[in-house]
């Protein structure tokens, strides 16, 4: 008897599926992009954003004391009053966190989403899951202006997570609430040097 | 062959449950108010991209690549996710996909799984599988959990509990969670976090499905909005992700299409809260063990079909159901699957593939034809199409039927004027039935229409008598 | 040149509904073209195809080329039937002649929106489901009504929404169907109308067959029939 795999690919052939046309991408692959535009629709989430200058300086109103900060992290971020949790790190531990501050890979101005790829700043994929708080630092540089453009500067293969905005559902009657297994609370700081 | 459990066995044909939905008002209402929040939301989201048909023109395309290059794409994948420290499994049906699913967890002596929510895992009945082999599979998507503390079943491809309202959730969360709650979906989110957390944390076994799988890659990627998603596909030693052998995409640019298409028509969001992409294994993030389980389960034959198999075009956004005048009505559980909707009423029997089955023969004329569902569909299924090409096949499959012999007539009739005039003059005595301009009874099968409507009196001239008469 | 058009009056308007058929010949003379009524016309296989009886809708696609072959416009007051010869003959193996629902024809063709028609009710229009999703008639009746002199034109809410009528749907899934209606009915009485309008015959004799049944008070009438309806020759209920 044929294996799974050998029915199952056969019975495709057997198909006979014709040829397709080949793909028009005749959608915008720029947007007008920019800290603004970003900054307002990551607003749209309910997520909480500032535009500053200096991140040390913004991260005093930090909210919580032990907070998680990953491999990577500028040394000016680590503010005094604050204690750092640094990997590595139990699953009971980052439960208890009172939150966690991240950078980010790329963001998207279109939708206001940030991508975190476990790189620089970021760590693994629990430490920003399992903390109620999430504070990411976005650099203007960063921000892409469309999905397109933020696809195009990623590398597939790390371990991905889009975020926009604080955890939700529109499981009951099909209207949103925030707030349910992610991190309640999401905090952008958008650094613009102009 | 084992039935296919993509219908649930002994549901009634489509007008029967209808009939008995369509009485509670309860589901009315709450159906009523949920689709129509949603179907203002959609199209807001829709209309601020301008370039929104090339996008879905794109989606389109590209999904048909897909199933004409099916076979080494498949293989494609495969190579990609092994490469990364995955291990590929091929399914031919259900039966086969829940064996190696259950097969899995017993290796790693798991008892109890969490999972993400998946329409092919619905499809193919592996909760209930897995119970039966000893294994407790825990839903942790909001919905799915109402629909599995509450014993029920699922009524929409995204929010499952779409029949239920916030104080019927509140029930059934205060029954089985044992905890007082309020109405307030913020406190119901709530309690599922709570009732959820220690499962997250502790299970070593997570299933979950996929939205999209990038051949070239080997990256499988999950949208999703609670972070439930993300606590499965992260925290668990074993990841178990089964998909349906259509869920591909040939390259990661591909996704710059879908990941636009799919949260504005399914939430009518931007972008939804988390999406997550994982590729094999990544040492030292997430599961260290990762299988995927790609089904068949009645999709080959459905490729076969050369006007049938863009239903496997779907990326399960459910925006078609939201549009829907027909499930608005009749709710989802009244097409007896958990496909409902007008997608569900052409992928449903085709997945079955046997229109000599009663309810699934039914379900493609579970439509006006009105085409809203083809307007908001991302990747332009063109669904009444679909319904009535399956239509003659149901109909091939039934033979000779008081409703054929009829149909017959009409036909021999209409292909002569001469006959056609005959018949008119003839059908134009009816006028002596009706009272006032009006006839308001027939016998059957016109008493289907006269049940609530009037028919006006027939004309005692037709058009054609009078311009013969005045112009011939 | 006057425009010659031939008149497929659908075997529903011609059967049921002559003051709507009468109503386009009249309107059309009145705008200059020169109407032909070919008698060996009968059904364009709608009901067959839908229901999925395709087998016996190709003859009629057939018949329905042979019978309009040579015209230069034929022209149908259904967006239903329009459509199925527009979009679905073509699937069917024939090649059917240029082929227009009437709201289509007047603003397209002929270029007109004012068409100096009279009509001095309170109407409320519902554009049916083919009309506006097969065909993308969009705004064009609404145009035409809009410039009718002393109509009074009321917006229906969700007027978009399928009236539940769908041919044999109607009856195959009746109960459906009628919810549908219901829904549909008590958006026409809310806009507190006397006269129900659209384009398409069968989606009338739906929601009027609804509407009747209620002795709700509000008048079917198609929308060649309103623009038919001049000072010196008003619209008045035919039997």
């Amino acid at each position: 008897m044929a294996s799974a795999r050998e029915e199952i690919l056969a019975r495709i052939r057997n198909a006979k599926v014709p040829a397709a046309q080949p793909v028009v991408r005749g959608y915008h692959r720029e947007g007008p992009g920019g800290v603004e535009l970003f900054a307002e629709r990551v607003a749209d989430y309910r997520a909480v954003v500032h535009v500053v200058s200096n991140v040390p300086e913004a991260l005093t109103s930090l909210r919580g004391k032990r907070i998680v900060a990953p491999a990577g992290v500028p040394e000016e971020w680590l503010i005094e009053g604050v204690t750092w949790l640094r990997e590595p790190l139990s699953i009971e531990e980052l439960d208890q966190a009172d939150g966690v501050l991240t950078g980010c890979a790329v963001a998207i101005a279109d939708t206001g989403t940030i991508v975190l790829d476990g790189g620089e700043a970021q760590g693994r994929r629990a430490l920003t899951l399992l903390p109620d708080y999430h504070v990411c630092v976005v650099r203007a540089d960063q921000i892409a202006a469309s999905v397109p453009e933020a696809l195009q500067r990623l590398e597939p293969t790390r371990p991905l997570t889009f975020i926009s905005g604080p955890s939700a559902t529109s499981d009951i009657e099909l209207s949103r609430v925030e707030g349910v297994h992610g991190p309640r609370t999401l905090e952008v700081l958008v650094v613009d040097q102009q | 062959m084992a039935r296919n459990p993509v219908t649930w066995l002994g549901s009634p044909t489509f007008p029967k449950a209808a009939k008995a939905a369509l009485n509670d008002t309860q589901l009315r209402q709450n159906l009523r108010k949920a689709t129509g929040t949603i179907r203002e939301r959609r199209a807001a989201a829709v209309t601020e991209m301008t370039d929104w048909e090339q996008l879905r023109v794109a989606g389109e395309q590209i999904k048909n690549d897909v199933l004409a290059r099916l076979d080494t794409l498949l293989v494609e994948l495969e190579e990609s996710v092994t490469a990364r420290g995955g291990v590929v499994h091929w399914a031919r049906d259900a039966e086969e996909a829940n064996l190696i699913v259950l097969g899995l967890c017993r290796e790693e002596n798991a008892n109890e799984v969490v999972k993400v929510k998946s329409m092919a895992t619905a499809e193919i009945g592996l909760n209930e599988a897995l119970e039966a082999g000893g294994v407790h599979a825990i839903e942790t998507d909001l919905a799915e959990l109402i629909v599995q503390l509450g014993n029920d079943r699922p009524s929409h491809i995204l929010v499952p509990a779409i029949h239920r309202n916030r104080s019927e959730i509140r029930e059934i969360f205060q029954r089985r969670m044992g905890v007082e709650v309020s109405d307030e979906p913020a406190d119901l989110a709530e309690a599922a976090r709570v009732y959820l957390r220690e499962k997250f944390l502790t299970t070593k076994v997570a299933i979950s499905g996929a939205n999209f799988a990038v051949a070239d890659t080997g990256s499988i990627v999950v949208l999703e909005s609670e972070g439930n998603g993300r606590m499965c596909l992260t925290l668990p030693e074993t990841l178990i992700t089964v998909m349906g052998i259509e869920k591909l995409v040939p390259t990661w640019q591909d996704l710059e299409v879908f990941l636009q298409l799919l949260p504005r028509s399914s939430t009518a969001e931007r972008m939804n809260p988390y999406t997550s992409v994982w590729t094999g294994v990544t040492p030292g993030d997430g599961p260290q063990k990762f299988h995927l389980v790609l089904i068949d389960n009645g999709r080959t034959a459905t490729l076969r079909d050369s006007v049938g198999r863009q239903a496997l075009r779907c990326i399960r956004c459910s925006a078609c159901l939201n549009v829907c005048p027909v499930y608005e009505r009749t709710g989802g559980q009244s097409y007896g699957s958990v496909y409902p909707g007008p997608i569900g009423a052409i992928l449903t029997p085709q997945l079955v593939g046997d229109m000599h089955d009663p309810q699934a023969a039914s379900l493609p004329y579970a439509s006006s034809l009105c085409g809203a569902c083809f307007e908001v569909c991302p990747v332009r299924i063109d669904i009444p199409s679909v319904l009535t090409h399956l239509r003659a096949e149901a109909v091939e499959a039934k033979g000779r039927t008081a409703e054929s012999v009829a149909m017959a007539a009409a036909a021999w009739i209409f292909a002569e004027a001469s006959r056609y005039e005959k018949a008119q003059k003839a059908g134009s005595l009816a006028r002596f039935l009706a009272k006032d301009g009006r006839i308001t009874s027939l016998p059957w099968p016109g008493s289907k229409w006269t049940s609530s409507r009037d028919v006006p009196a027939p004309p005692a001239e037709s058009f054609r008598a009078w311009w013969r008469k005045n112009r011939g | 040149m006057r425009v010659k058009v031939a008149l497929f009056a659908t075997c529903l308007t011609d059967t049921f509904f002559p003051s709507t058929a009468r109503a386009v010949v009249r309107l059309l003379e009145r705008l200059g073209c020169s109407v032909e009524f070919p008698l060996d016309q009968t059904c364009c296989g709608q009901m067959h195809f839908n229901t999925g009886y395709r087998e016996q809708a190709k003859p009629l696609a057939r018949k329905y080329t042979d019978v309009f072959q040579g015209y230069d416009y034929v022209v149908a007051p259904s967006g239903s039937c329009a459509g199925m010869v527009r979009e679905i003959h073509p699937t069917l193996g024939t090649a059917p002649p240029r082929t227009f629902e009437l709201a289509e024809f007047l603003v397209d063709v002929l270029g007109v929106t004012d068409v100096g028609a009279w009509f001095p009710h309170r109407v409320t229009y519902h554009p049916t489901c083919h009309s506006l999703r097969m065909l993308g008639v969009g705004d064009k009746p609404l145009a035409l009504l809009r410039a009718v002199k002393g109509l009074d034109l009321v917006e229906l809410p969700d007027s978009t929404h399928c009236c539940g009528f769908g041919g044999t749907f109607a009856v195959k899934n009746a109960e459906t169907s009628t919810a549908m209606l219901a829904d549909k009915m008590r958006c026409v009485l809310d806009t507190g109308a006397e006269v129900l309008s659209a384009g398409d015959n069968s989606c009338l004799m739906h929601i009027g067959g609804g509407l009747s049944r209620l002795r709700a008070g509000v008048r079917p009438v198609h929308l060649a029939e309103i623009l038919a309806s001049t000072e010196e020759d008003p619209w008045r209920a035919t039997p």
